[in-house]
């Protein structure tokens, strides 16, 4: 599965990034790559900077140094919409959606056409925008809550609508921090399929911290601890490494 | 689904046509000219309500400084008409005849040059429109780029609306001061004193409140609506939407602006004279009660809400001149505490939920109960 290439070839490079808040470095001289179409898995302890890692890649969380290159580009540099125009996207730990909108709206929302002031303006809901909403939200089990606002939906139905918002972006590189928390076992056992789904040609960085469900889509697995990479590699031989038995995988 | 994306839904239709009615029917043929002229001058500030709904009740961006827009609006309007008014016969008695009165007090010799451009009414006309949104854009770019949002920007807002009387009072020269711009007479010639042009004038600011009610429909009924809205509840996901959060506030602050300058201008023309007693911080708060009694979240209700309480302030001002003022802090405590969406969320609740009642039970529709409901929030 890995594929030893130049580094031009890397979807995602991240060297020596760090961020220190007040002087404690959430995320310490950390270094991994991404390559296309492949699904990478970070885990760690709690407080280990993995949420934080990706808040910087989409632009939340300013690097203190560092650089994370995306397709030769230099993501530090940019701010959070640029981020998204250039193909990453963001699922967040809790769901983040607009519970004053309809699941349509959310969706049409996310429809990565008219981003300017302007282009907002006169946005025209045409069968186009039409024919992708329903398509999105067929996959993410929404297609009969189009028209409810999305504060009613269940928890497990707010992570599917932002997992729809992601998907209707159509990013190039799809970040999730934790998708399958806090959903009932039924839901979860959706939301693999789904994303099994929906990470084809595409390349993921997923945070999880249910194992079996990192064994199942993980191509790549990153333990990151205390800011800093701990170990790299197949789930199979992170498993078996002594060092993340001790600080993560032991307790 | 798309009720929503529609330019105007059928409630909506309807609101608007009694809200014509009643202001293009009933009132001029029941009240006199005096009345007229003082609805008139309520109306003005439900141009700045339509830019407050739009910008604060779907933008979420409090601004307490919309008298500054509403002032520069009218202050524009009230050059041109004092140019007009200080022509070279009429003021021949000063030491220096044609420039304004109030110039020639301060010892002015010579009309600034700020003011030279105002001899003509379609740059003043332009003005109007321009001066606010320039002045917005520079202020919203300065604050949003920045992430200044909520309460601070509330705060810069209204020290921006202090600063500017505080500067109006102090370049009496220039502005005439604490007694504002007054002594305006004609436009191009026609008398804008008299029951007749007040009457007229009364018509042509209808017609741009309805022009306003139109423009903030589209608005909220595009796209970007809808982004202000997200954008109010989830500032941070709009930006991982792909979306500049900034531009937009920037495009809804300019909006807000824009609309209180028209209300400004309209101001001028129909009472006579701009000071600087409609710039500062108690008109630009005042301004923001207005909105929200009428209902922040509708632009109709904000326009109901600006009449109502200028009404009230009229005929309670006149008999209790010291509580009006707690009377006003008052009723903005009790409908946001009690009524947050103000008298369209009472009409809404209400009125409107029993009027459907009423014709759904003639002809009861399977699920349209819960959706109905849905519909009425989206509609919203």
């Amino acid at each position: 599965m890995i594929i030893g290439s130049q580094p031009k070839d890397f979807l995602l490079a991240v060297e020596a990034l760090t961020v220190s808040f007040d002087g404690f470095k959430a995320v310490n001289d950390l270094s991994f790559y991404v390559d296309e179409n492949e699904i990478r898995v970070i885990i760690g302890p709690n407080g280990a900077g993995k949420t934080t890692v990706l808040d910087l890649i989409c632009g939340k969380t300013k690097a203190t140094s560092g650089s994370i290159r995306f397709r030769g580009k230099e993501l530090t540099k940019l701010t959070e919409n640029q981020i998204v125009q250039a193909g990453v996207g963001r699922k967040f730990q809790n769901p983040s959606i607009y519970e004053d909108l309809t699941v349509f709206e959310n969706l049409e929302i996310s429809y990565p056409r008219g981003r300017t002031v302007f282009g907002a303006l006169t946005f025209r809901r045409d069968a186009a925008v039409k024919e992708r909403v329903q398509e999105v939200a067929e996959m993410v089990f929404l297609a009969d809550k189009l028209a409810m606002t999305a504060d009613l939906l269940s928890h497990g139905q707010k992570q599917w609508l932002e997992i729809g918002m992601l998907l209707i972006q159509d990013p190039d590189l799809l970040m999730l921090d934790e998708p399958v928390a806090g959903m009932s076992v039924s839901e979860r056992v959706k939301t693999a399929e789904l994303l099994n789904r929906i990470i084809k040609g595409r390349s993921v960085l997923v945070i999880e911290h249910d194992m079996k469900f990192v064994e199942d889509i993980a191509h790549r697995v990153t333990v990151v601890h205390q800011g800093q990479v701990l170990a790299e590699g197949s789930m199979n031989a992170v498993k078996t490494n002594p060092k993340v038995v001790e600080v993560y995988l032991g307790h | 689904m798309s009720d929503n994306s529609r330019f105007m839904n059928r409630s909506e239709l309807i609101g608007l046509a009694v809200l014509a009615a009643l202001l293009v029917v009933v009132l001029p043929l029941t009240l006199d000219v005096f009345r007229l002229n003082l609805v008139a001058k309520y109306l003005t500030y439900s141009f700045v309500a339509i830019g407050l709904v739009l910008c604060w009740g779907y933008g979420g961006i409090l601004s307490l400084g919309q008298g500054v827009f509403f002032g520069l609006g009218g202050y524009c309007m009230a050059m041109f008409l004092k140019l007009e008014a200080s022509s070279a016969a009429n003021t021949k008695i000063q030491s220096t005849p044609g420039i304004p009165d109030f110039m020639d007090w301060n010892q002015i010799t010579a009309l600034p040059f700020f003011w030279q451009p105002f001899h003509s009414l379609a740059f003043t006309i332009v003005a109007v429109f321009v001066a606010p949104a320039v002045f917005a854009f520079v202020i919203g770019a300065a604050m949003f780029k920045r992430r200044v949002g909520g309460v601070y920007f509330a705060i810069i807002t209204q020290a921006i609306a202090a600063i500017l009387t505080i500067l109006i009072v102090g370049q009496q020269g220039y502005t005439g001061g604490i007694n504002g711009i007054t002594d305006l007479r004609t436009l191009k010639g026609w008398d804008i004193r008299t029951d007749h042009a007040k009457f007229v004038l009364y018509f042509v600011e209808v017609g741009c409140l309805f022009v306003c009610i139109l423009a903030a429909q589209f608005i909220r009924h595009s796209k970007l609506g809808r982004i202000l809205v997200a954008m109010r509840d989830k500032e941070d996901r709009v930006r991982f939407s792909g979306y500049s959060v900034a531009n937009f506030k920037i495009f809804a602050f300019c909006a807000a602006a824009v609309f209180a300058a028209i209300g400004g201008a309209m101001f001028t023309l129909e009472v006579g004279f701009m000071s600087p007693s409609f710039v500062g911080i108690v008109p630009s708060i005042e301004m923001v009660i207005y909105t929200a009694v009428g209902g922040r979240l509708s632009i109709l209700g904000a326009i109901y809400g600006a009449l109502i309480v200028n009404a009230a302030k009229t005929s309670f001002s006149e008999s209790f001149p010291q509580l009006w003022l707690l009377g006003l802090g008052a009723l903005f405590i009790g409908i946001v505490l009690a009524f947050p969406n103000g008298l369209a969320g009472i009409w809404r609740d209400h009125v409107q939920a029993r009027i459907d009642r009423l014709s759904r039970s003639g002809k009861p529709k399977p699920g349209a109960g819960g959706l109905g409901v849905v519909d009425n929030i989206a509609a919203e």
